[in-house]
């Protein structure tokens, strides 16, 4: 029992902390929650943790949000679904509560504009450095139908703004096509 | 009702709203500009400026900002539990199927399809950052008009991660603190 809220209250502090200090969308909070979980506290491994993040971004709903729930369920069940969901919304929550009443004093601050622009390029390089990680493998192993996929889903992303559902949809079709293809081969 | 009101005007953008972050704008808008009133149009815009400036998901900040200014503390508690609802009842259903059932071969077909692509997305949202990061408001992107001091800060930030294996918070508040020393040099010796 001791050792449950440790645990719970170790997730709480690193989700909440994650959560404060990431500006800058769901994708961003997500590969920070993976160099912690996984890099770090190594409480998930590395592919169950792209799988949770799949299930974070094919569902509707902000995507820290989802990525939360996803993590602290598989970490303690309801209860640590409910600690990582309240950690993640606690920062915003307070932050623009006490934000809507002077927003246009800090809006028009110098000072504040240039640290935030120069973050953009740090947050640019943190998710590099957590995408060469998770696809490098991919490459090591010459594994030539993830590239192939990780090649599509990236020029339909990137060049030709289709939305993530629908990236995700077609992989789980492709997915099912594959495997139905190679049960009947095996028969 | 206003918390009713509230609460299942936020439930619909967190229903509806796909692929995170900006994808939810137009809903949020839809609702609360339009439907009901609760901000104009302008107030909107400062809405989405405060996001872009503090952490957290723009339909949490907006939750947050819109139940305040309608109804105080308890509205903004109630907007986001509406606007958090249906992921908790879809994600935990989700993530439970996944874990009860991630060792049939079916399954793993499709996980093992979906891991590659999952890289793939957060690499393009990596590049559309690292985009308006390097050029800003720039019309053309060309290796003319990139700024120098964000591209010198990505590098020195990429060596800090996988070369010093620096903690990522830092390396990004640093990213900014540099920013604002540089730019502020800059323009004072100007």
């Amino acid at each position: 029992m001791k050792e449950k809220s440790k645990r719970l209250w170790k997730l709480f502090i690193s989700t909440f902390y994650l959560s404060a200090f990431t500006f800058g969308g769901g994708y961003v909070i997500i590969t920070l929650m993976k160099k912690k979980f996984v890099d770090e506290l190594k409480w998930i491994d590395s592919k169950e943790m792209l799988d949770l993040v799949a299930i974070a971004q094919s569902s509707p709903g902000a995507i820290a949000v989802n990525g939360a729930i996803v993590i602290g369920y598989k970490l303690a069940g309801a209860a640590g679904m409910v600690t990582a969901i309240a950690a993640t919304i606690l920062p915003p929550f307070l932050t623009i509560s006490v934000l809507s009443f002077f927003y246009t004093v800090f809006q028009s601050n110098l000072y504040v504009r240039l640290i935030l622009e120069g973050m953009q390029a740090g947050v640019g390089a943190v998710i590099a450095a957590v995408v060469f990680d998770m696809g490098k493998d991919y490459f090591l192993l010459k594994d030539k139908t993830s590239i192939l996929v990780m090649a599509a889903a990236f020029g339909a992303s990137c060049f030709l703004n289709i939305k993530v559902v629908y990236i995700i949809l077609g992989c789980i079709a492709i997915g099912v096509l594959r495997t139905w293809y190679k049960i009947r081969r095996e028969k | 009702m206003i918390y009713l009101r509230l609460f299942m005007s936020f439930l619909q953008i967190g229903l509806f709203s796909f692929g995170g972050g900006y994808a939810a704008l137009p809903l949020i808008q839809e609702q609360i500009v339009e439907l009901h009133g609760w901000l104009s149009q302008s107030e909107f815009t400062d809405l989405i400026t405060i996001s872009q400036m503090t952490p957290g998901p723009i339909a949490v900040n907006a939750a947050t900002f819109v139940g305040i200014r309608v109804a105080g503390i308890p509205g903004a508690v109630t907007a986001t539990l509406g606007c958090i609802f249906p992921s908790c009842v879809i994600v935990s259903i989700l993530a439970f199927l996944y874990l009860k059932y991630k060792n049939l071969r079916i399954l793993q077909g499709v996980l093992n399809t979906l891991r590659p692509a999952v890289v793939a997305i957060i690499a393009s949202a990596g590049v559309t950052i690292l985009i308006s990061a390097f050029w800003g408001e720039a019309k053309a992107i060309t290796p003319g008009n990139i700024k120098l001091n964000m591209a010198v800060l990505f590098l020195a930030a990429i060596y800090l991660l996988k070369g010093k294996n620096w903690n990522p918070i830092l390396v990004m508040v640093l990213c900014g603190i540099l920013n604002a020393v540089i730019s502020l040099t800059a323009g004072f010796c100007q």
